[in-house]
Parts: C-alpha cells; structure tokens; sequence
C-alpha cells in the first residue's frame, strides 16, 4: 500500500504551555492585589541580600512573602525565615530557571492577602528572561564586580525587565566600572528601564527602591480596583 | 540549557497533532526559533534526535528555522532587523528618526511550523 505524505501547518508556540500557566498566576495576583516582583541575575549578584535589606525595610507597613528559585538546598529560603518573613523554596534539580508550572504547584500556600511577592529566580542571566511567570514586574540585578559590559553581552534579561537594580555598589571605589556606561548601554537596549544604585552593605539606594515599588503596588491596585 | 524540557513540550503538541490528522508516522519537523528565545540551535537538534526514540516522530527530520530579531519604532513606525543583538555595532536607534523607542516585535518566539505527515 502507497503512504501518503502530507504537509500539516501547525504554528504553535512551544513555550505556550508557560504562557497560558503564567497567565493564570498573573490572573489570580491582580485578582488578590499582589504585586509580585522576579529578580533575574547571575549567580551571586546579590539577589538574596537584597531581599533581606528590602524585606526589614517593608515588613512593617506590608505583607511581603518569597519565593526562593535555587538548583538545590533550601539555604535561601531559610536566609528569609531568619528576618521572619515566610519563604518558599522551589528547587528546581538542575533546570536552569523558574517556569510557571512550578510556581503554580506551590501557589495554594501563598496567603492570598500579600501586598509584595518576591520571586527570586535561579542565578542565570539568560534561561529566566525567556520564562513569564505572571510577574508584576521584571527586575534585573547587576552586581560591581560583574563589569560593566554585561548589559550587550546579555540583552535578553535587560530587554524583558522593567527594573535595572545595580548591586554592591559599595565596592565602586576598588574596581574599574563606568557606572554611566552601564546605564547608557542598559537603556540604548531598553530605554523604559528604571535604574537603581544600591548596595545591601551599606544601604545605598534601598529607599528609593522601596518608595518606587510602594507606588508601584499603589498605582495597580488602584488600576484593578 | 534547558533545550531537553522545551523538546518535552514540542513532542506533546506533535503528538496531539498528529493523532488529529490521522497520522501514521511524522517525516518531517519544522520549527522556527526566535534568535532571542534563549535556544541553542546544536543543543535543541540532539535533545530533538534522543527524545525521538519510540514516538510517531522516530524517523522524523528537525528543520530549524532561525528567525531574526526585529524592532519596530514607536515613534515612527519603522521596522528594523538586527542581524545580531550581541554585535558591538548593533544600535537600538530607530535608522530612519532617530527614537531610542524601539519595540521587539519578532524574535523571541519558538513555534512548531509545520509537520509532515504519512496517512
Ligand atoms: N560588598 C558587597 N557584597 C555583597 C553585597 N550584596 C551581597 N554581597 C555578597 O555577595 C555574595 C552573594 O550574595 P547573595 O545575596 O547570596 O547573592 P545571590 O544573587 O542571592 O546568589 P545566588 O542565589 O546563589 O544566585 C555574598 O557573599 C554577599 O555577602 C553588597 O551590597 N556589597
Ligand atoms: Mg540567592
Ligand atoms: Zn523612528
């Protein structure tokens, strides 16, 4: 008997099956007014000291929660216990980033009255910026002594992110990184990017970026009310 | 790095599609990938060929179609293609007014084409 071949339009989106999970999160965080807030760096660029500084700052006037994306080890998340404020941790045994699929497994145990949900994504700069996950906003994290070329070299986290968070900036005065150059690449690929300075050290720029993510989460509930 | 669970996901559409159309077996796979969706090309065909093993697609050729990034100008509506974001001289200014406004507008995609198919 004779096969017949035959040719079979198909057009559909691989990474569909993460969108549409995403979407569904994103959904239920407008739903309940949560402004949840993915921090995308290399490993080691400060993510987790970050959330510790901002976490003290925020917890008295909002209700903040984390989740904490690692390969393995629950080591961040209890990091976040220890200034009291509930984590949970996905470990993800080898994939490269957070997807939509994960966060929704765990999504029942988030309490539905948080103000803030911190997602803080596996240390990789370039697998998590192809994964929504129905995050309110994207934040990039670049640290000092990661040099001040990685803007270009990875477009995809700056392309996709709403926040550009400098980090370590404490450690200005013992490297060579041009600040200005940095900010002027970060915005010739995304000029909407909002930069801040920062450093958990000393407490550099926290304030700023604890007013802006207030306004932030004042601006969508006041949209979605 | 993470070729292996996006190639996951391919093989249930492919398989959804074909057991629609009444397939016997896949011959021949197309996807195209967005120079930005984070995949690389090596990495995704040896995922494709060990993950083909005992599904309709067994004996299934992987075309990929690379797609280029595109940014479109919001001030004057002007589509440009890059021909690689990580080069050096590529500029994110809009060539024909200058706006520094430009949105990505193709690029980051993955999509399964097309398939063919025996019946
Ligand atoms: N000098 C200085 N060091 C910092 C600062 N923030 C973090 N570090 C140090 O940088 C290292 C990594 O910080 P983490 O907060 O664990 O970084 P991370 O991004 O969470 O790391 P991963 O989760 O492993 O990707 C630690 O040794 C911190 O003490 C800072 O503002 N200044
Ligand atoms: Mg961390
Ligand atoms: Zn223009």
């Amino acid at each position: 008997m004779e096969q017949k071949k035959k040719e079979l339009l198909v057009l559909e989106d691989i990474l569909g099956s993460n969108k549409k999970i995403a979407g569904e999160i994103k959904k239920k965080l407008e739903k309940h007014g949560i402004l949840a807030v993915n921090l995308l760096s290399a490993p080691g660029s400060g993510k987790t000291s970050l959330l510790e500084k901002i976490g003290l700052k925020l917890k008295d006037n909002y209700r903040l929660g984390v989740i904490e994306g690692d390969i393995e080890t629950e080591r961040d998340a209890d990091r976040i216990r220890k200034i009291g404020l509930p984590a949970w941790q996905i470990t993800t045994h080898g994939a490269c980033h957070l997807e939509a699929r994960m966060l929704a497994k765990i999504f029942d145990q988030i309490p539905a009255d948080l103000n803030f949900l911190f997602i803080e994504n596996v240390g990789n700069l370039v697998c998590p910026a192809s994964f929504d996950l129905g995050e309110g906003l994207r934040s990039v994290l670049l640290s000092v002594p990661e040099g001040d070329d990685k803007p270009k070299k990875y477009p995809e986290a700056f392309l996709t992110s709403q926040v550009l968070v400098l980090t370590k900036c404490d450690l200005l005065p013992y490297l060579p990184f041009d600040t200005d150059r940095v900010i002027k690449e970060a915005l010739e690929i995304n000029p909407h990017l909002k930069v801040f300075k920062t450093s958990a050290t000393t407490g550099e720029g926290l304030d700023e970026l604890c007013a802006f993510l207030e306004e932030e989460l004042k601006q969508r509930l006041s949209q979605h009310a | 790095m993470h070729e292996l669970s996006l190639v996951a996901d391919l093989f249930t559409i492919i398989e959804q599609q074909a057991n629609l159309a009444g397939a016997k077996k896949v011959t021949k796979v197309v996807v195209s990938v967005g120079e930005l969706s984070g995949v690389v090309p090596e990495l995704f065909r040896s995922a494709f060929l060990s993950y083909k093993k005992r599904t309709i697609a067994d004996k299934a050729r992987l075309q990929l179609k690379m797609v280029k990034i595109k940014f479109k100008c919001r001030s004057c509506g002007q589509e440009i293609t890059a021909r690689n974001i990580r080069d050096e001289s590529f500029s994110y200014v809009c060539p024909a007014c200058g706006s520094k406004d430009m949105e990505l507008v193709a690029g980051r995609d993955l999509y399964l084409e097309k398939l063919e198919i025996e019946i």
